[in-house]
């Protein structure tokens, strides 16, 4: 593709020299510019701020001249007038601002003596008041600080004056933020919903009915109660909370389902080793649950490792090496158990149960000896805290989004590690017909082992996301083992799509009966509903035909 | 599997109703010794009376998992649910019995009640004021639980470690259902404070004495009991169905109705056990049914020797004097041994203790533990191969 190749080739630089062209030519306008600009704007302030000495119709006509001039150097002035700090010289009505017992030029800044004499407080009444804090609202909308924009834009919401209405929808034209943009339209509309004219009134509610704000919802459910008058605006505030209520229920439920999501997730990374291991060696592995907490604790001293020999900036990412040397580290284990262990044990899985449920006791005895039975902290880099706002009413925790992820990598790896590699084949080869694959000359021993390890390291790799959500305590395998096996029952042995849908699934299941009964009650519910649900597919959502049919 | 009925039918060697007698004797002992004045040098303390009671109750337990596992091949993992039930439900007559003696001295509601501000008393404490009542529900509780639990389990063929998987399960969603509050049964804490049974104050010496015997007795019933129905047509159909499932349903027998009995059974027995253990220990609490109870339980069986009657009650002794004696002296220590005794235990003592000692007794066969090195070969094929 040539078009490509001149992209990438020649193009750039190019490209790169014209912004650069550009950029200088708007410097040096604004350089020029700027001079005489500042000067217009000291005059216009001047006079402006001449009638806040008047009485208080033109101290109210010189806060929205002041306002609309948006001018930030306004701000200071307006500020000292709201907190009773603004005078009136009496000589010849210079205002000024005082400050520790000194006035100074409201204007130029220029010491005018001590306050005490010769000075006199700019006096305010409530009406005055309201339109000044609408003022100073508006005018740190023109603030060049975006975020001080948007704390202005909700204040706005919040003070609601008509006398506002001319400067919110300045500053609406003059906006470019989309965010800032979104708020001030929710800002305009609230305002208008007080207008005395009933076309701009029900052009709020119209407005309104957009948005997805529960504060909005509170706001409207307020004017309605007075908008009993006004028949065609109480129908149109009807409609606009309708319309929020609907998209209210439609946010909690994006919501629900991400926490379910994000509990299936932790259980698919619990559960899909549990599922290998299980599914091709027949084995039930009790120890799964501290091969977890294991992975955990490989984080936590791969984290101390960092902090104690490597710069500070690279502990953020000690969490990547994590996952290699967990996943290593568990699944080395999980060869040594079985070859020392648990082939022993082939054929005979009740009793496979109880060793490992004895091999669980002494890994979690062995982290308590050497860790001590307290939890350890593993800190979250900052790539991974803070949280990602979808809308007005959902926002997602970071760390929760990665483990997603993560548990849908891991899960894509081991399909494809599976299906694609010569592991793989003899994986599924001996899951069919161990016999079989034992003539063809597949070292079934061999691939027994190394399923074993693969599967623990998986649980290693489950227990470095689990560190980033839970505590990292001896006990951290045993809260999420009982569910796994339940995902794994309730999937089907052996299958890995079983084991995605049946973890998403009673990862959304439980969160969703949360609300409605506690936690407890409602994890009881799942495991009612698992215990009823195998009565009619006692092998599970996906059976499994094969070796570990008929166990 | 040529010999099902073998361990059903060999007599017990002499050596076996030697040691069963000595058993029998020392256990008789302690109430007797107890009984000695304190300076005497055979006195036994009241605690080790306790001690050995609550073991007597942990061996009936035992024997009601080897009922079901060693002979029917029915793994349950949550059998200290049947326990705790058991011991709830006398729990619940001793806290009635308590009446204004308690801390609110309120006449009818338990003091855990009065302090959730709870104004009557829920309907499933009605009655439990009667201690005949109370008995019935020691047994019918666990039984109806295992009954319904038992009828859907085992009549959609769910065996082997499915079974053993929801069975935890179960006790999981007890243990989780107990802890809280408005359960009505004491929440975190449980039931305790008892004061007396059948109006003999709980802490006069003879009236643990006295329980101390009813759980003696009781462990000598359950195990004839046990023994009776082993040795008779119905054990060995339950032994057969441990080694041939397909084969006996084959024949016309309707497994489904054997396993469901015999595990409901063993649910009542187990909650008989709990019954006797609540008032000796004094308290009962929700972590009686955590799993590990349960499965520590299982151990019990497999060390003393599962398919063996004797077998369980020796491993319930052991384990538990170990645990003791263990637990006291170097704490660190207790986890590792019982974890290594489920390793041990699995691979190289198939047939536990009795195996060990050489007494006799039958292993479970067809399950390849009846030799007692672990296989170094393949795993075995299965039906359903090919």
């Amino acid at each position: 593709m040539p078009d490509a190749r001149d992209f990438y080739g020649s193009g750039w630089p190019a490209m790169i020299a014209r912004v650069l062209c550009a950029c200088a030519i708007v410097m040096a306008g604004f350089l020029l510019l700027a001079a005489p600009r500042a000067a217009q704007a000291q005059d216009d302030l001047a006079t402006a701020a001449a009638g806040l000495a008047g009485d208080f119709d033109a101290k109210i006509a010189a806060i929205v001249k002041l306002a609309g001039l948006g001018d930030p150097k306004a701000v200071p002035l307006l500020q000292a007038l709201n907190d009773g700090a603004l005078m009136v010289r009496d000589s010849d009505n210079r205002l000024a601002i005082e400050r520790d017992k000194t006035a100074y030029d409201a204007l130029t800044g220029e010491a005018l003596g001590p306050s005490a004499t010769g000075f006199e407080s700019v006096r305010l009444n409530n009406r005055v008041r309201g339109v000044l804090r609408g003022a100073l609202g508006t005018l740190q909308l023109a603030s060049p600080d975006r975020a001080l924009r948007l704390v202005a834009a909700s204040d706005v919401f919040k003070t609601r004056s008509v006398e506002n209405l001319p400067l919110i929808e300045k500053a609406l034209a003059r906006e470019t933020d989309s965010e800032v943009r979104a708020q001030l339209q929710t800002s305009l509309a609230a305002t208008q919903l007080l207008s005395d004219k009933p076309a701009d009134r029900l052009a709020g509610a119209k407005t309104l009915a957009g948005s997805s704000d529960p504060g909005v919802r509170a706001m409207l459910v307020e004017v309605r109660q007075s908008a009993s008058g006004d028949p065609q605006l109480a129908a149109a505030i009807d409609t606009a909370i309708a319309a929020i209520d609907n998209r209210l229920v439609m946010s909690n439920l994006v919501q629900t389902v991400f926490q379910g999501l994000s509990l299936g997730s932790v259980l698919l990374l619990a559960a899909m080793g549990l599922a290998i291991t299980f599914g091709v060696m027949g084995v039930i592995n009790m120890a799964h649950g501290e091969m977890v907490m294991l992975g955990a604790y490989a984080t936590f001293v791969v984290q101390q490792v960092f902090r104690g020999y490597l710069p500070p900036a690279a502990v953020e990412y000690s969490l990547l090496v994590s996952i290699p040397v967990a996943f290593l580290f568990t699944g080395a284990l999980g060869v040594v158990l079985e070859r020392c262990l648990i082939r022993f044990l082939y054929g005979r899985p009740l009793e496979t149960l109880l060793m490992t449920w004895g091999l669980s006791m002494i890994l979690q005895q062995a982290v308590r000896s050497v860790f001590g039975p307290t939890n350890r902290e593993v800190s979250s880099p900052s790539w991974m805290s803070g949280s990602l706002q979808l809308s007005d009413a959902i926002s997602v925790t970071l760390n929760r989004v990665w483990i997603i992820v993560f548990g849908l990598l891991v899960l894509a790896i081991i399909v494809l590690a599976t299906r694609a590699t010569t592991f793989g084949l003899h994986m599924r080869a001996v899951t069919q017909n161990r016999r079989i694959a034992s003539t063809m000359g597949i070292r079934t021993a061999w691939v027994d082992a190394l399923t074993f390890g693969l599967g623990s390291g998986i649980a290693g790799m489950a227990g470095v996301a689990l560190s980033q959500i839970d505590n990292v305590s001896p006990n951290l395998g045993q809260s999420y083992i009982i569910d796994s096996f339940m995902v794994v029952v309730f999937g089907g042995v052996g299958n890995l799509w079983g084991t995605l849908v049946g973890s998403f699934l009673l990862g959304i299941v439980n969160k969703f009966l949360e609300p409605y009964s506690g936690a407890v009650l409602g994890k009881i519910f799942v495991l009612i509903a698992i215990i009823v649900f195998i009565q009619f597919r006692p092998r599970g959502l996906f059976a499994l035909r094969g070796r570990a049919v008929e166990s | 599997m040529a010999h099902p009925t073998a361990a059903a039918s060999r007599a017990p060697a002499p050596a076996v109703l030697a040691l069963m007698a000595l058993g029998l004797v020392l256990l008789v002992a302690v109430p007797v010794l107890n009984m000695l004045p304190p300076d005497s040098a055979f006195y036994l303390s009241d605690f080790s009376v306790v001690l050995v009671g609550k073991y007597l109750t942990y061996a009936m337990l035992a024997l009601s998992i080897d009922l079901i596992w060693g002979y029917c091949g029915i793994l349950s993992l949550g059998h200290g649910a049947f326990f705790t039930l058991g011991g709830y439900a006398m729990g619940m007559y001793l806290m009635r019995s308590i009446g204004t003696r308690g801390v609110y001295r309120d006449p009818i509601l338990p003091d855990f009640m009065v302090f959730l501000n709870w104004k009557e008393l829920p309907w499933y404490w009605y009655g439990f004021d009667h201690f005949a009542f109370a008995a019935l529900m020691v047994v019918l509780v666990p039984g109806l639980l295992a009954l319904g639990f038992g009828w859907l389990a085992f009549r959609s063929r769910i065996t082997g470690v499915y079974f053993s998987i929801i069975t935890q399960a179960l006790t999981f969603a007890l243990l989780l259902a107990f802890f809280r509050n408005d359960m009505g049964f004491g929440g975190n804490n449980g039931l305790t404070d008892f004061k007396d049974l059948l109006g003999f104050q709980l802490n006069l010496g003879s009236t643990r004495r006295a329980i101390y015997l009813a759980s003696l007795i009781a462990l000598v019933g359950t195990y004839v009991l046990c023994r009776w129905i082993t040795r008779s047509k119905l054990g060995r159909v339950l032994i057969a169905i441990r080694d041939a499932e397909s084969r006996v349903r084959f024949l016309g027998y309707s497994v489904t109705a054997y396993k469901l009995f015999v595990f409901t059974l063993s649910a009542m027995l187990a909650g008989i056990a709990g019954a006797l253990y609540a008032p000796q220990v004094g308290i009962i609490n929700p972590s009686e049914f955590s799993p590990a109870n349960s499965i520590e339980a299982v151990i019990w069986v497999a060390v003393g020797g599962r398919g063996v009657l004797y077998g369980a009650v020796l491993g319930a002794f052991a384990v538990n004097g170990a645990k003791t004696w263990l637990t006291s002296s170097v704490p660190e220590l207790w986890l590792f041994v019982l974890g290594g005794l489920f390793i041990v235990v699995t691979i190289a003592l198939p047939r536990g203790l009795i195996g060990l000692i050489g007494l006799g007794g039958g292993a479970p066969r067809g399950l390849g533990l009846d030799r007692l090195l672990p296989r170094f070969t393949m795993p075995k094929p299965r039906r359903g191969d090919g």
